[in-house]
């Protein structure tokens, strides 16, 4: 793959991949615990966190990264913050990373909120009378049974993850080997005359990565799906 | 022992029930509506009445004069629920270990082989719930709670769900629990024959509240407290397995009184508690000659009661033990039935349904 891919074209494939690595990983657990409390609680203020998390999948991705940008750059109020303990996210992979996992947030959180919302709480009901308190029927109950559905978010979050272009070339810029991805590098080499063939490498790669995480989901989701239900 | 002191004002009903529940399987029996899951669910912990107090043997699991709650969690109570509620991602041996799991090292508890024999879920350990019958699933979800070391076992309706074969099947493990585990058990049902099959002790409901409570037989045959709509009256009566003639009878000694039945697979010797429908007694007011049923038992009628409709239900107290025979009304006019009368109590022999017949 590296001698198929030249230097520049591999480093935006790496940088893509540690990205949407990140970005995932990070915001799982809370991914989980915004969805279960979408999904089970009723709060003040619900609809106000339902919105939020939603907004970045509505607002143009320009938007979302030029507020992340107000916010997080090192002139930000809380980028300033991060600063003095020596984290700038500005112009940096790391600073993909939050733009990717903010734009991929919406759709872990419906996947992981969906599969809570079919869980039957007669079942942690039984749990807890059988002497396991909240945290463990959680633990032992309700993660196992929405596994997959947290999979499944997960990968389509990945799969958003690597695709995510408005918000980080406005929040991240498209600094070769920093926070050029896969869709900023296509950008950048359609932007140079002979620039196609590299473009044309990356798409290929892009659908590669896209069918895989797909089928990966599906395969996944059968697997569960036939332990749970079918002959065991 | 279990001592149960429940009130709680619902939307359309207030629940305001106490008693108490010796070892054994103490059945709560009523229509629907009449309270009986709302208590087993507030004795789980899984509703907050408004007031009361649940004691398991020493411990206090609820007083809301004194503050105190447990959490279900805390409660250790085996629940047995209508349906099964094994956890679909554990194996039937995970399903089982996953009560004793949480339960304190010390806690007296059964042995899980043991209880895997008496269940007979033997062969079932590694399938999943998905791939057992009704009936397997309910005696796993069985097994799951007795094996969580519990101070009390409650079970809500656990046949209902089952079709009538399916309750045959389980209903004789639910006997060998009675007698055969120390732990007491509150059961839920609406159903006589099972009340005749298991109550050591029956708590009748009304409404909310506690319309009787005493021995299984006392309660099935005190005309006060059944049901309004009487179809599903019945006597319970114990005796012991006589002989097994060769014509496919087996002759039982009910107190003294000869009873002939269909052959039963108990052997000689053994007691049975055996139920005999209301609607299958004749009454008579000499001894009938020339009759094709077996079984006539004299006896004085104690009691009688009829409401609006053509029916009348009679009490009569024989040498075998209370009996109930619903006749008609008009037919207790012929007859010139009233209480302290002799009178035949007619029974066939083939009208006693296999179902009816428990061991004890």
């Amino acid at each position: 793959m590296t001698d198929w891919l030249g230097p520049e074209e591999w480093r935006a494939v790496a940088l893509s991949l540690k990205v949407s690595f990140w970005a995932v990983l990070l915001s799982l657990p809370p991914g989980i615990f915004i969805a279960y409390a979408l999904a089970r609680w009723s709060f003040p203020g619900k609809q106000i966190v339902n919105g939020l998390v939603h907004l970045p999948l509505i607002l143009p991705p320009v938007v979302t990264g030029y507020v992340l940008l107000l916010t997080f750059g090192t002139r930000g109020p809380v980028g300033s913050l991060l600063a003095e303990i020596g984290v700038v996210l500005a112009f940096r992979w790391t600073g993909a990373a939050l733009a990717a996992a903010i734009m991929a947030f919406p759709l872990m959180v419906r996947a992981i909120r969906l599969s809570i919302e079919a869980v039957d709480p007669k079942l942690e009901e039984a749990g807890a009378t059988l002497g396991a308190g909240p945290l463990w029927v959680f633990g032992t109950v309700t993660l196992p049974i929405i596994a997959p559905g947290i999979i499944a978010g997960a990968i389509l979050a990945f799969a958003k993850a690597m695709g995510e272009f408005g918000a980080t070339i406005t929040f991240v810029s498209n600094i070769p080997g920093e926070t050029r991805t896969i869709p900023t590098a296509i950008y950048a080499f359609l932007q140079v005359p002979g620039g196609e063939a590299s473009a044309i490498k990356l798409v290929i790669v892009s659908v590669v990565v896209a069918m895989g995480a797909l089928l990966l989901s599906e395969v996944i989701g059968r697997r569960v799906a036939a332990r749970l239900g079918g002959p065991g | 022992m279990i001592e149960i002191a429940l009130r709680h004002a619902f939307a359309d009903f207030t629940l305001d029930a106490s008693f108490t529940a010796p070892p054994g399987i103490t059945v709560l029996f009523g229509r629907s509506g009449s309270g009986k899951t709302s208590i087993v669910k507030a004795a789980a912990g899984l509703l907050a009445p408004d007031s009361g107090r649940v004691v398991a043997g020493e411990r206090v699991l609820l007083d809301t004069a004194r503050g105190i709650n447990l959490a279900p969690y805390r409660r250790r109570i085996g629940y047995i629920f209508q349906e099964g509620r094994l956890f679909p991602h554990l194996t039937v041996r995970q399903n089982l270990r996953y009560g004793a799991w949480f339960a304190p090292k010390d806690a007296p508890r059964e042995d899980a082989g043991r209880v895997i024999d008496l269940l007979g879920i033997g062969h079932l350990l590694d399938r999943r719930p998905a791939s057992l019958s009704g009936g397997e699933q309910s005696r796993v979800a069985i097994g799951r709670a007795l094996l969580s070391a519990p101070r009390l076992i409650l079970a809500d309706e656990p046949l209902a769900a089952l079709d009538e074969p399916r309750k045959a099947e389980i209903l004789p493990y639910f006997e060998r629990l009675r007698d055969e585990v120390s732990v007491p058990i509150l059961y839920v049902s609406h159903s006589a024959s099972e009340v005749a099959r298991l109550a050591t002790t029956v708590v009748a409901l009304d409404a909310g509240r506690v319309a009787r409570q005493g021995p299984a037989a006392e309660v099935l045959g005190d005309l006060s407290v059944l049901p309004a709509g009487t179809r599903e009256a019945g006597a319970l009566l114990t005796a012991r397995v006589a002989a097994h003639h060769e014509d496919g009878l087996t002759e039982l000694d009910a107190s003294g009184a000869p009873l002939f039945l269909p052959r039963i697979p108990q052997p000689p010797g053994s007691r049975v508690r055996i139920r005999i429908a209301a609607h299958d007694v004749i009454l008579a007011r000499d001894r009938p000659v020339g009759l094709s049923a077996l079984n006539i038992v004299a006896g004085t009628i104690a009691e009688m009661r009829h409401g609006d409709g053509p029916g009348a239900i009679v009490a009569i107290d024989t040498p075998a033990g209370r009996l109930l025979a619903r006749i008609t009304r008009r037919s207790a006019m012929a007859l010139g039935l009233a209480p302290g009368l002799r009178v035949h109590a007619v029974v066939k022999s083939v009208a006693i349904a296999r179902g009816d017949i428990g061991t004890r």
